[in-house]
């Protein structure tokens, strides 16, 4: 769809999300609670039919984020869910592997580097670190030094 | 080299895979048709988005461009478009020609690969011996642009590294040309032959509604009717100035791949001869001093596909966060909607078609429900290659010769 | 000179191993098949087990899951063999050093299973063709 329909659109969603960020004029992100992510990602997905990019895990030090990125290739414009995960103990949100397979291995590779839970994901098994890699030592965590 | 001395062609592929060892693909069967897959990718993983965090802002580009061979030119790229974004810095236009003169360079010669491989992988090996030498020029003109056949190093936040001297534009034009022609001419062969036909149309299905579910892109959207290119969709380097078409067929079979590659091959070739012509004068870079707090997205259309890099920065001088996606992070997997319900003799071909890297390709084995392995990478080569000699003598046309080309 | 070591000159017998390497190397080493650089007319030959080689070309860094198969694949080569580490990442892990899944550089994990292993290095990022071929003719010259 063209950018000015895009724009539009999102302001379907605006209840669910803490703000609207804009970059650029083709860089979106969308700040939201962790338990708001899956319907903003259902709706992008489905509704406004994005495509999925790929999913970024960030320990921020004072909470977990998961950013969901997305693109309307019509537009080049990249559409970024930024689910703020503020419980660090068990650090879980939904999974969106159900809605799309295709960020099936992303959250597997969130739980293997920061040890955040994905809820229903399909197959939440180890998939890039070795057999051997030692349980509870999430590498991406900021106190894990190279 | 001459034609009296042409050497036989030599098998490639010799992984022997260890009794009872997980492989990077395992297959699953039912007789000889695959019911599922299983994928494991720690072999390869480095831990790169972490030592990235370790490095400053210009380091990393060295660092990403190790992360695939062939796609050494579009990581670093995404990388520092990212960068860019966050520090609102746009490159001078001289850079964006020599970023946008390398990249399509690198996407012929990793398209060229991937003709040859596939041509191996089916039994075409005067495929497989044209296609790399035809890779080689591609190779040495990168040599002499940029010093290395491959990790070019060529490209950092503000701009490139070395720029592309006036001399050596006659010779690029005319490598490309040469190029152009000779991709023509197998193009018009595989189009012609029945038995190409016949080995890879309708074989390993990506229908377009499981490409959207897998989020595939590259050569393997585009083959599947997936009209998506982020050199048109969010135009970088000088894309948008150049002169220029999106391939994409819709069958969505291996034969709809192998033709969207060759048919990108020739554009490419294009689309850098444009680009050298048009290559204009000035610097090929601006100095960037400091990189704000803030965050980027920057991609680029590696030759298998949308390469994404997401950047934070905290305004000190390493990145915060630096996100890394290979676009076989999102093909490989839909091997799964490609692969099932194929035979054991496709699989080589159909994995081929995603163009994963060479290495993870040769990993692959059918094993039972214990592990074991019942099929390893040379057996299903092997059957693969059974199967375009029968085709043969049931259709009975010639075989490609070298001399052809 | 033991006999063996003069008969493993004649013609040598290599098997690959990607111990987590970007590829690089691994295609530079495809490309010595290849009519250009053409490498049988030194007697090298690609097999496709260890147990057939005498020579072991490792490309990449060696991963921590790599490195289990790696150490495996050493065994099963048949003696004396050669382990030659192609490329920067296989001589000195390369750019990776320091990365928390780099069980590597390759010389460390082949010592593990055997610290008498004859080892040769071929730098390079990839090392070009020509280097890799240079080197091995040199290393089969030094035994």
């Amino acid at each position: 769809m063209k950018q000015e329909e895009l724009d539009n659109r999102l302001s379907e969603i605006e209840g669910e999300l803490l703000s609207v960020e804009r970059t650029e004029d083709n860089r979106i992100f969308l700040p939201c609670e962790s338990e708001k992510a899956y319907a903003v990602c259902k709706f992008l997905f489905e509704e406004l039919q994005l495509r999925f990019v790929i999913s970024t895990g960030v320990d921020a030090e004072h909470c977990f984020e998961v950013l969901h990125h997305f693109t309307n290739d019509e537009s080049g414009c990249i559409v970024t869910v930024k689910a703020m995960i503020r419980d660090r103990e068990a650090p879980e949100l939904e999974s969106i592997a159900p809605l799309i397979p295709g960020a099936e291995w992303i959250e597997r590779e969130m739980h293997d580097i920061l040890g955040i839970n994905f809820k229903n994901h399909p197959n939440l098994r180890r998939l890039i670190l070795s057999d051997d890699w030692p349980e509870g030592v999430y590498p991406l965590r900021k106190d894990v030094k190279v | 080299m001459s034609q009296a001395t042409r050497k036989p062609v030599l098998a490639v592929g010799p992984f022997h895979p260890l009794q009872e060892e997980m492989e990077f693909f395992q297959l699953t069967v039912d007789g000889e048709i695959v019911t599922d897959i299983d994928v494991r990718i720690s072999y390869n993983h480095r831990g790169i988005e972490k030592l990235s965090e370790t490095l400053q802002f210009d380091q990393v580009p060295f660092l990403v461009s190790r992360i695939c061979g062939i796609c050494s030119a579009s990581h670093p790229l995404a990388y520092v478009q990212a960068v860019e974004e966050i520090a609102g810095v746009t490159p001078p236009e001289r850079a964006l020609y020599v970023r946008t003169i390398i990249n399509e360079l690198e996407r012929i010669h990793s398209h060229l690969l991937w003709v040859g491989l596939a041509g191996h992988f089916i039994g075409y090996d005067t495929v497989f011996m044209w296609a790399w030498k035809y890779r080689e020029p591609v190779l040495d003109l990168l040599e002499e642009i940029t010093g290395n056949r491959n990790n070019y190093g060529n490209v950092k936040v503000g701009g490139c590294r070395e720029d592309i001297p006036d001399e050596l534009k006659p010779k690029i034009v005319k490598e490309l040309d040469v190029i152009e022609k000779k991709t023509e001419m197998l193009t018009k062969a595989v189009l012609d032959d029945p038995i190409i036909h016949a080995r890879l149309k309708g074989v390993g299905v990506l229908t377009k509604e499981d490409g959207v579910k897998f989020a595939v892109t590259g050569p393997t959207a585009r083959g599947s009717g997936i009209d998506i290119d982020v050199r048109h969709d969010d135009p970088y380097a000088a894309y948008a100035d150049l002169d220029w078409s999106v391939i994409s067929q819709p069958e969505g079979d291996v034969f709809a791949k192998a033709v969207v590659r060759l048919l990108e091959t020739i554009e490419a070739a294009r689309i850098a001869r444009q680009a050298v012509q048009k290559l204009p004068k000035g610097p090929v870079a601006v100095e960037v001093k400091e990189i704000p707090p803030g965050e980027g997205c920057g991609h680029a259309e590696a030759p298998r596909g949308e390469t994404f890099h997401y950047v934070r920065s905290d305004g000190g001088n390493r990145p915060v966060r630096h996100k890394v996606r290979a676009p076989s992070y999102v093909n490989v997997p839909s091997f799964k909607a490609s692969c099932i319900g194929e035979h054991i003799a496709d699989v080589t071909i159909t994995l081929a078609a995603v163009d994963p890297c060479y290495s993870c390709t040769e990993r692959i084995a059918v094993v039972d429900s214990h592990n074991k392995i019942l099929h390893d990478y040379d057996e299903l080569l092997r059957l693969s290659r059974a199967k375009t000699a029968q085709l043969k003598k049931e259709i009975g046309a010639p075989e490609m010769k070298l001399e052809d080309f | 000179m033991n006999w063996k070591l003069w008969s493993l000159k004649k013609s040598i017998w290599v098997f690959h191993v990607n111990a987590g390497a970007c590829n690089n190397c691994d295609i530079e080493i495809v490309n010595l098949l290849t009519p250009r650089f053409d490498v049988e007319r030194f007697g090298i030959k690609l097999v496709g087990s260890p147990r057939h080689a005498d020579a072991l070309l490792v490309t990449g860094a060696g991963t921590r899951q790599a490195s289990v198969r790696l150490r495996e694949v050493y065994r099963q080569t048949a003696k004396p063999c050669v382990v030659f580490c192609m490329g920067a990442c296989a001589c000195g892990t390369g750019i990776f050093e320091g990365g928390y899944h780099i069980a590597g550089p390759v010389d460390k994990i082949i010592k593990e299973v055997d610290p008498n292993a004859i080892i040769a290095y071929v730098p390079g990022c990839p090392p070009k063709p020509e280097a890799m071929i240079s080197g091995v003719v040199k290393a089969l010259s030094a035994l």
